[in-house]
């Protein structure tokens, strides 16, 4: 029997309508398709009804930043003058680490939801389904942790403005969104690689634990380059979020910034605005190509 | 005519496993196909292979003449699949969720809410479609999830036990449906390891056993072709074996009994294989009284789907099926079937 592309309506004759499968149905249409659309916000949506049902996740995800931003920062509130670098106080020297963080968080636990329609079967569900391309599970994943950690954004950084630390101008705030839409993807992306590839919850749940808070303490969130021993500068001024933070600080304590700004001064040499953000671009590059394969395997 | 489903020479192997050993059926367009075997025969891997979740080691499986393997997409379009676990979004309510399924399978998006309304009225499920999933028993979301199966009018149906863990009176209404359905020209193929199940519901059905395909035929003619009737006896409730070896022998010497075994898995009782006459059973009572041995139950009858298991594999359904519970592993099974 060879696949003829005319096949004839299989149940012509019957009285259950059914298209004929055509030429243009044996090739997938990709992600250029109104099809590819179709599904991926119907994807979106089960997501953001999840979240508008339980809204705990959500609620919880912006309390606890703000109990970092209050906390944390009453910790440090004595801290001598001029110890941060060129903040005034620590609030306004934090908050940017918490937006970071508070993004790179969410964002790590992008693979979570996935691993659970893994473990329950409902990803079965869309793997029978003649999805237009399998990407739309991945882009709704995306679309969902992106808007989330946007709101979550929001949030602190509303709470900082009336905590004193000022707020950068719209230009400023629009690479504000940039930066952490860019760092946001990154890590799903890894995330969703990790859903994949490790066999259920519990062990994405204890890397997650693992990679967590070392990433935070191994970054400049919480304290300046300037503070660290060399080793930690190295590893700090390594780290992908410090590549978000720095930026982000930058804009909150000056205004008059440029692309060519210096925002971190590290060891290896000084690193500008957009030396940043193309580090972040390669960050997100490096990771989409080591998940794609990890992803595609399973969904392809 | 094109088969709806055919499936040649279909092998896979989980590492040393061997779950489909060599698979090959076809199943014409409008029937409804029983694929009935004991747990663990390689039935679902089968049914996973077709819906293209699973990769076969060799093989070719086709829909309508479309390989599945190198057009899933168009074959997925003509499938619908309907897993053995229920997996439902429980916080979703089923309108919800068919909402998702229609986008799913690109259904228009103008006729979506009246192709619903046909589904969950063809389901009985009016009453329960805006309630979320996570509150529907059993057989509601067994029904939620046949609805979401037919959404896009699949041309084969394909049920991995369409009713295990339901109660009487769901598993009856999803007969029913099927068999309404397979009226109305839509193919079913289905797996079961109810015998009665296959047996009322199945135009033709194959036995699988340890991955193989042992028999397939209509029901009755597998039935007929056995031949004999069958004779069950149980000399007491619980039959000492050395009682019933005497019974056996006894009976062994009947001009009219063929074969003779006892079966440990149900208190040793004795399962006969007789010529089919009308005082077999009489004269069988009359040689047990002369042979001083009582009676706590005798019953004749023809053959039955299971003897046809029992004739090609040598044991009964129900002892594969106690025997393979023992092997399988849970876990390894679940990651199996984990995309």
């Amino acid at each position: 029997m060879t696949t003829t592309p005319t096949q004839p309506n299989p149940l012509a004759n019957s009285g259950v309508v059914n298209a004929p499968v055509t030429a243009e149905q044996l090739t997938p249409p990709g992600v250029w398709s109104g099809e590819f659309l179709q599904e991926t916000l119907a994807l979106t949506r089960r997501l953001f009804i999840q979240l508008q049902r339980r809204p705990a996740t959500l609620i919880a995800g912006i309390i606890q930043p703000l109990m970092w931003l209050i906390l944390f920062g009453a910790l440090f509130q004595n801290v001598p003058a001029g110890m941060f670098g060129e903040s005034q106080n620590y609030g306004k020297f934090f908050c940017a680490g918490i937006i970071v963080f508070t993004a790179f968080s969410g964002a790590l636990n992008a693979g979570l939801p996935v691993m659970f329609d893994r473990e329950f079967g409902f990803l079965n569900r869309l793997l029978v389904a003649p999805l237009a391309s399998r990407f739309s599970i991945v882009l709704a994943s995306a679309t969902f942790i992106t808007t989330l950690s946007l709101i979550q954004t929001l949030a602190i950084m509303g709470l900082s403005f009336f905590l004193g630390a000022g707020i950068p101008d719209v230009f400023g705030l629009g690479l504000v969104a940039l930066i952490i839409v860019l760092l946001v993807l990154g890590v799903t992306a890894l995330s969703l690689g990790l859903a994949f590839a490790l066999p259920g919850h519990i062990e994405l749940i204890a890397v997650i634990f693992v990679t967590n808070l070392p990433l935070l303490f191994a970054s400049t969130a919480l304290v300046p380059l300037s503070f660290m021993p060399t080793w930690l500068q190295v590893v700090a001024s390594l780290n992908p979020l410090s590549f978000a933070i720095e930026p982000i600080r930058y804009l909150y304590l000056h205004s008059d910034w440029s692309i060519a700004s210096v925002v971190m001064q590290a060891p290896w040499g000084n690193l500008t605005l957009g030396g940043a953000l193309l580090l972040l671009l390669g960050f997100n590059m490096v990771v989409f190509f080591s998940v794609k394969r990890v992803i595609t395997r399973t969904l392809a | 005519m094109v088969p709806a489903v055919q499936l040649q020479n279909l092998q896979k192997h989980y590492g040393q496993v061997k779950a489909v050993d060599d698979v090959s059926l076809q199943v014409a367009p409008g029937q409804i196909f029983g694929l009935l075997g004991p747990n663990g025969a390689g039935k679902t891997t089968t049914l996973r292979c077709l819906c293209s979740l699973t990769l076969p080691d060799a093989g070719t499986i086709e829909v309508f003449g479309i390989s599945v393997l190198r057009h899933p997409r168009a074959a997925r379009q003509l499938l619908g699949y309907i897993a053995q676990e229920v997996a439902l979004d429980k916080v979703l309510t089923g309108r919800e969720l068919l909402e998702l399924q229609a986008a799913l399978y690109h259904l228009p998006a103008r006729t979506i809410p009246e192709r619903i309304q046909t589904v969950l009225n063809l389901l009985g499920l009016e009453d329960w479609a805006d309630q979320k999933t996570g509150t529907y028993s059993g057989g509601i979301r067994k029904r939620l999830d046949l609805a979401a199966g037919l959404l896009h009018e699949p041309a084969v149906l394909v049920m991995d036990e369409p009713t295990v863990g339901l109660d009487i009176e769901s598993r009856v209404a999803i007969w029913d449906f099927l068999r309404d359905l397979r009226d109305r020209g839509t193919t079913i193929l289905l797996t079961s390891h109810y015998l009665e199940e296959v047996d009322v519901l199945a135009d033709r059905v194959a036995i699988i056993d340890q991955g193989k395909v042992i028999a397939e035929d209509a029901p009755s003619q597998l039935k007929d072709q056995v031949g004999g009737d069958r004779i069950t006896l149980r000399i007491r409730e619980f039959t000492p074996s050395d009682e019933a070896e005497k019974a056996k022998a006894m009976a062994t010497t009947l001009p009219f009994v063929q074969e003779v075994s006892v079966n440990s898995a149900q208190g040793n009782c004795l399962n006969l294989v007789v010529t089919p006459q009308s005082d077999a059973l009489l004269t069988l009572q009359q040689a047990l009284k002369e042979a001083g041995l009582p009676i706590f139950g005798i019953a004749q009858a023809r053959p039955s789907l299971d003897d046809v298991y029992l004739a090609a594999t040598g044991r009964t359904l129900l002892d594969a099926e106690m025997a393979a519970t023992g092997q399988r592993d849970a876990k390894t099974e679940r990651k199996q079937n984990m995309r």
